[in-house]
C-alpha cells in the first residue's frame, strides 16, 4: 500500500450528543493523530453509531465541534468529505449489481485512486465473484464487499460501524490486516465493534462511552 | 474535485440507475401500465361519444400521467435509503446537488420518457386531433420532468418517515396543479384552433424554476432526513 500523505489530525471538542431527550455522552475529547486508531466501545445504545455519524458530519452534534487540522468538519465540506469513508451498519452496496459494479460506483463517488477494482476485490478475498448478483452472496461476502469500498477510493480516514458484522474468523483477520495495513500506511481509522478488534501494529486509543 | 469527475460520476450514476431498472423490469413498466390502462379504461367508462371523449382527453391524459410520476417517484430515493447508498452520496466530495440531478435524470427517463413516447398513441385513442397531439407531446416532454423535480423534494423529505407515501401525495400534488392547469387547457387550446404560445412558454419556465431549485432542495431535504 502506498504511503498516506495526510498530515491532519481528527479531533472531537466536548462533543455532546442527545437522542430522544436522553444525553448520550457530554465532553467528549479526543485526538486521533495519522497512523492510529479509535475503538469506541459501548453497550447497544450507548451512542457509538451516533458518535460515528457525528464524525462523518451526517448527523450535527447537539453541542462541541469536531475538527480536521485545525477547521470545523461543517466549515471544510467537501475538503473533509475527501479524506474520509465510511461503512455504516448498512452496506450501501447494490444487491441487483455485480461487485464490480458496485465498486465502480463507489470510485466515482470518490477520489480514485490507482488499484484496479480486481485487486480491491482480491484484497478482501472475493476474487471469483467478481460478475454474480451481489444479491447472490452471502451475507459475510456482502460486508467484506462494503468494506472493498474502502480501498478503492483515496482516502486517510476510516469510519467504519461494525465493520466484522456476520463475518466468519477468517473474514475477520483478513480484514484486520487491511486495517492495520492502512494505519501503517499513516492513514487513520475510528471504529465500532462488539468483537475485540486486534490491530497489532497500530496505536489504538479505546473510549467507552457506557462509563 | 475536477469538472471531468464530477461529470464522470454524473454519468455513471444514471447507468447505474439505468442498469438496475432493467435488472428490474417488472417494476419499471408498472407505472407506464396504470397510465395507459387509466386513460383507456375511460373511453369504456362514458361512452364512445367522439365529441365527449375529445373534450376530455387532455384532462383525462394529464392526470392520469400526473398520477402514474406519483405513483413511481418514490423509488427515486426509497432502495437507496433502504441499502445505504444514499449515505454514500451525502458524503461523497461531489456536491450532492449534482449527484441529485443525476437520479432524478435517471428516473425520467425510465418513468417520464416512456410515458412520453406512448401518448400520441393514446391521444389518438381518445380521439383527439394530430395538431392537439403535437401540443399532447409538447406539454409531456415539458412538464413530466417538472413532476420529477418536484416529486424529488417531496421523497427526499419523507424517505426517513416508515409511512411517508400519504405525506408524500399531499405535499406534492398541489405543487403539481400548476403543470396540470396549463398543460391540459395547452392542449383544450389547441384542438380548438387556438395558438398555444403562452402556455408553452409558462410550462417552460416552471420547468426552468424546477430544474434551478429542485436538485439544491432535495439535497437539503436528504441532509434533514438523514441526520
Amino acid at each position: 500500500m502506498t504511503q498516506i500523505k495526510n498530515t491532519a489530525a481528527l479531533a472531537a471538542h466536548a462533543l455532546e450528543c442527545i437522542r430522544d431527550d436522553r444525553m448520550l455522552f457530554s465532553h467528549l475529547e479526543f485526538r486521533l493523530e495519522p497512523g492510529s486508531a479509535l475503538v469506541l466501545e459501548g453497550r447497544n445504545g450507548s451512542g457509538k453509531t451516533s458518535l460515528l455519524r457525528i464524525l462523518c458530519g451526517i448527523r450535527l452534534p447537539d453541542g462541541g465541534s469536531v475538527t480536521w487540522g485545525d477547521t470545523a468538519i461543517d466549515k471544510l465540506g467537501p475538503d473533509y468529505l475527501m479524506h474520509m469513508a465510511y461503512v455504516g451498519h448498512r452496506d450501501g452496496v447494490k444487491l441487483d449489481l455485480t461487485p464490480l459494479e458496485n465498486l465502480a460506483m463507489a470510485r466515482a463517488l470518490g477520489m480514485p485512486n490507482e488499484i484496479t477494482l480486481e485487486d480491491a476485490l482480491e484484497k478482501v478475498d472475493l476474487a471469483g465473484f467478481e460478475d454474480v448478483l451481489t444479491r447472490n452472496l452471502s451475507a459475510g461476502q456482502q460486508r467484506r464487499l462494503a468494506l472493498a469500498r474502502l480501498l478503492v477510493t483515496d482516502t486517510s480516514l476510516w469510519i467504519l460501524d461494525e465493520p466484522f458484522t456476520s463475518l466468519d474468523v477468517h473474514g475477520i483477520s483478513v480484514i484486520e490486516e487491511l486495517l492495520d495495513a492502512h494505519t501503517t500506511a499513516g492513514g487513520m481509522i475510528a471504529v465500532t465493534s462488539h468483537h475485540a478488534v486486534n490491530l497489532q501494529n497500530t496505536t489504538v486509543q479505546r473510549i467507552n462511552l457506557s462509563t | 474535485m475536477n469538472s471531468d469527475s464530477l461529470t464522470r460520476a454524473f454519468l455513471i450514476l444514471i447507468r447505474r440507475d439505468l442498469m438496475l431498472a432493467v435488472r428490474h423490469r417488472a417494476e419499471m413498466a408498472n407505472p407506464i401500465l396504470f397510465f395507459v390502462l387509466v386513460t383507456s379504461l375511460f373511453p369504456l367508462g362514458i361512452g364512445a361519444n367522439p365529441a365527449l371523449l375529445q373534450a376530455v382527453a387532455p384532462g383525462v391524459i394529464w392526470v392520469a400521467a400526473l398520477l402514474a410520476a406519483l405513483l413511481s417517484i418514490e423509488n427515486v430515493f426509497r432502495s437507496d435509503f433502504e441499502d445505504g447508498s444514499l449515505e454514500q452520496y451525502l458524503l461523497s466530495s461531489h456536491p450532492v446537488s449534482v449527484l441529485v440531478l443525476a437520479k432524478i435524470t435517471a428516473h425520467w427517463l425510465i418513468t417520464g420518457l416512456p410515458l412520453l413516447l406512448i401518448s400520441p398513441l393514446l391521444g389518438i385513442l381518445l380521439g383527439l386531433p394530430v395538431d392537439a397531439i403535437k401540443v399532447l407531446f409538447i406539454t409531456l416532454l415539458l412538464g413530466t420532468p417538472v413532476l420529477s423535480l418536484i416529486g424529488a423534494v417531496g421523497v427526499a423529505l419523507t424517505v426517513g418517515l416508515r409511512k411517508g407515501g400519504m405525506i408524500l401525495s399531499l405535499l406534492v400534488l398541489p405543487l403539481y396543479i400548476p403543470v396540470l392547469i396549463f398543460a391540459s387547457s395547452a392542449v383544450d387550446t389547441a384542438a380548438a384552433g387556438l395558438p398555444v404560445t403562452a402556455h408553452l412558454s409558462l410550462i417552460a419556465a416552471l420547468l426552468l424554476l424546477a430544474l434551478s431549485l429542485s436538485p439544491f432542495a432535495t439535497a437539503a431535504a436528504l441532509r434533514v432526513s438523514l441526520s
